[in-house]
């Protein structure tokens, strides 16, 4: 174990990540089959608990298929897609909750609580967040132009069928890093919200990145604060935090 | 004049939906091409197969080391997006690596004002977006501008100077246009050649001699060509 200097130094540069990773699915409208993905980690979960592996390389490999699912299911857009999408949220959860059978652990794969960290995972989120943050910076011109138009990038020779998977590959990366403290039941969430409320008041690009980055940070650094102060769960005091950003934001909305 | 682009029995299907078929026509440099023809005759799949986006059959064959510059007809884009011009112009000249600088100019080229630059693309108005789409077309200095109805969505007054401004690139740019078009005053105005489709090739060639009543009889039916036509030749 280490101390919890480190969990938060960790939870800042993940929810970093997640804030950026939050403010592209928004202007991709992907948000939702993302929030999706991030539920697809429960029954990776699961299977990691009953076989007694580690909880990420679960919830990381479940996460990986997931991501590739909505890939291909991306390209198609018929009714069928979103009804699929919405089998498969459902009965990921499902099939979750049958593989936890400890109360204990499925409160805590669906809500977060491991925030005691070990070297090795503190090691291993701060390179995913890292990687999530440079790929992002590497892929952002390609991204944006995709999904202004997908025509024009398609003109350009970007292959936006790459650039996508690229995306809901960090997408996955991005749950993964912020498993342990928020649960895949919440993790989606710091990924929605902080970009929501950045784009409350923001016009332009840079500082819609930066405000979402930011809210999020902010997110889980107080929530960090106000859990350890009034004993409260961390994950949902960290989107509850993140949802009052959004609400301030929001009142005080650019026009 | 040196060939810029030889396009030979061109053929796009979409499983049997045919969309395009039997299609030959050939373009010189410092031309200007219209293309007509009634809603789905295959006009924006014709320039998405000459960008190689769409599967065909048949050739395309562009002059060696040509460099297009597109501008689609609709953005499906939500115009919501917290990205000013400049964010969308500095994408693609990162994605090119142009030098900076670029931007200003093909800015004040399309005659955007400069303050433009930090518009959400979503305030933009409907001739300021289509110039906006324009100047990122010329980002990276196209030979060739290919432009889907570029004036779809704007008033009348607003449309002389979209035709205007594409007739001054065209002149001060070296650019050949293709210019896919309902407005038969431009065919006349300013098109050296026009092709008119109705999924398979109907006339190619110059637009005086090219379009007559039969032709545009031909393409769009029978009576609906006389409002064009008579336009013209008023």
């Amino acid at each position: 174990m280490i101390n919890e200097y480190f969990s938060v130094v960790l939870s800042v540069f993940a929810a970093s990540a997640a804030g950026l990773v939050g403010a592209f699915a928004l202007m991709k409208k992907t948000v939702l089959a993302g929030d999706v993905m991030s539920h697809l980690a429960i029954p990776g979960l699961g299977l990691a608990l009953l076989w007694s592996l580690n909880p990420i390389l679960g919830g990381g490999t479940t996460l990986i298929l997931g991501a590739i699912v909505i890939w291909q299911l991306e390209k198609k857009t018929t009714l069928s897609s979103d009804a699929a999408i919405g089998v498969i949220f459902a009965s990921s959860v499902a099939l979750g909750a049958l593989l936890i059978n400890s109360e204990e652990d499925l409160i805590d794969a669906l809500f977060g609580g491991f925030v005691k960290l070990s070297l090795n995972e503190f090691i291993f989120g701060m390179a995913v967040s890292i990687f999530v943050i440079v790929m992002l910076w590497i892929l952002r011109n390609k991204l944006i132009i995709a999904l202004f138009s997908e025509d024009l990038a398609a003109a350009m020779n970007i292959k936006t069928s790459s650039v996508n998977l690229w995306f809901l590959l960090l997408f996955a990366l991005t749950i993964l890093s912020g498993l342990q403290f928020l649960g895949a039941l919440l993790a989606g969430s710091l990924i929605i919200i902080p970009a929501a409320a950045a784009r409350q008041v923001t016009h332009s690009l840079g500082q819609f990145l930066a405000y979402s980055a930011i809210f999020a940070a902010l997110s889980v650094v107080a929530g960090f604060a106000l859990s350890s102060a009034y004993e409260l769960e961390l994950g949902p005091t960290v989107v509850v935090v993140a949802a009052a950003i959004f609400a301030v934001a929001a009142i005080k909305r650019k026009k | 004049m040196s060939e810029i682009l030889a396009v030979e029995n061109l053929k796009v299907a979409f499983g049997d939906f045919i969309a395009l078929n039997n299609l030959s026509f050939k373009l010189d440099a410092g031309e200007s091409l219209a293309i007509i023809g009634p809603n789905g005759s295959g006009k924006t799949v014709l320039l998405r197969a000459l960008l190689h986006v769409t599967p065909y059959s048949g050739t395309v064959r562009w002059q060696k080391n040509i460099k297009i510059g597109y501008v689609p007809q609709k953005i499906e884009a939500d115009r919501h997006l917290p990205l000013n011009l400049r964010n969308l112009l500095e994408a693609k000249s990162r994605v090119l690596k142009i030098k900076n600088g670029v931007i200003e100019k093909v800015v004040k080229d399309v005659g955007l004002d400069r303050e433009r630059l930090r518009t959400p693309i979503g305030h933009l108005s409907g001739g300021e977006f289509q110039r906006a789409l324009i100047a990122f077309a010329l980002l990276g200095e196209p030979n060739v501008l290919l432009l889907d109805e570029p004036t779809a969505s704007i008033d009348i007054p607003g449309e002389e100077k979209i035709y205007d401004l594409i007739h001054r690139l065209q002149d001060e740019h070296n650019i050949t246009p293709v210019v896919v078009s309902h407005d038969l005053h431009f065919v006349y105005r300013y098109a050296t050649k026009v092709l008119c489709l109705n999924k398979s090739e109907i006339c190619f060639g110059e637009p005086q001699e090219t379009l007559t009543p039969e032709a545009l009889e031909k393409i769009y039916g029978p009576h609906k060509y006389y409002h064009h036509y008579y336009h013209k030749n008023d």
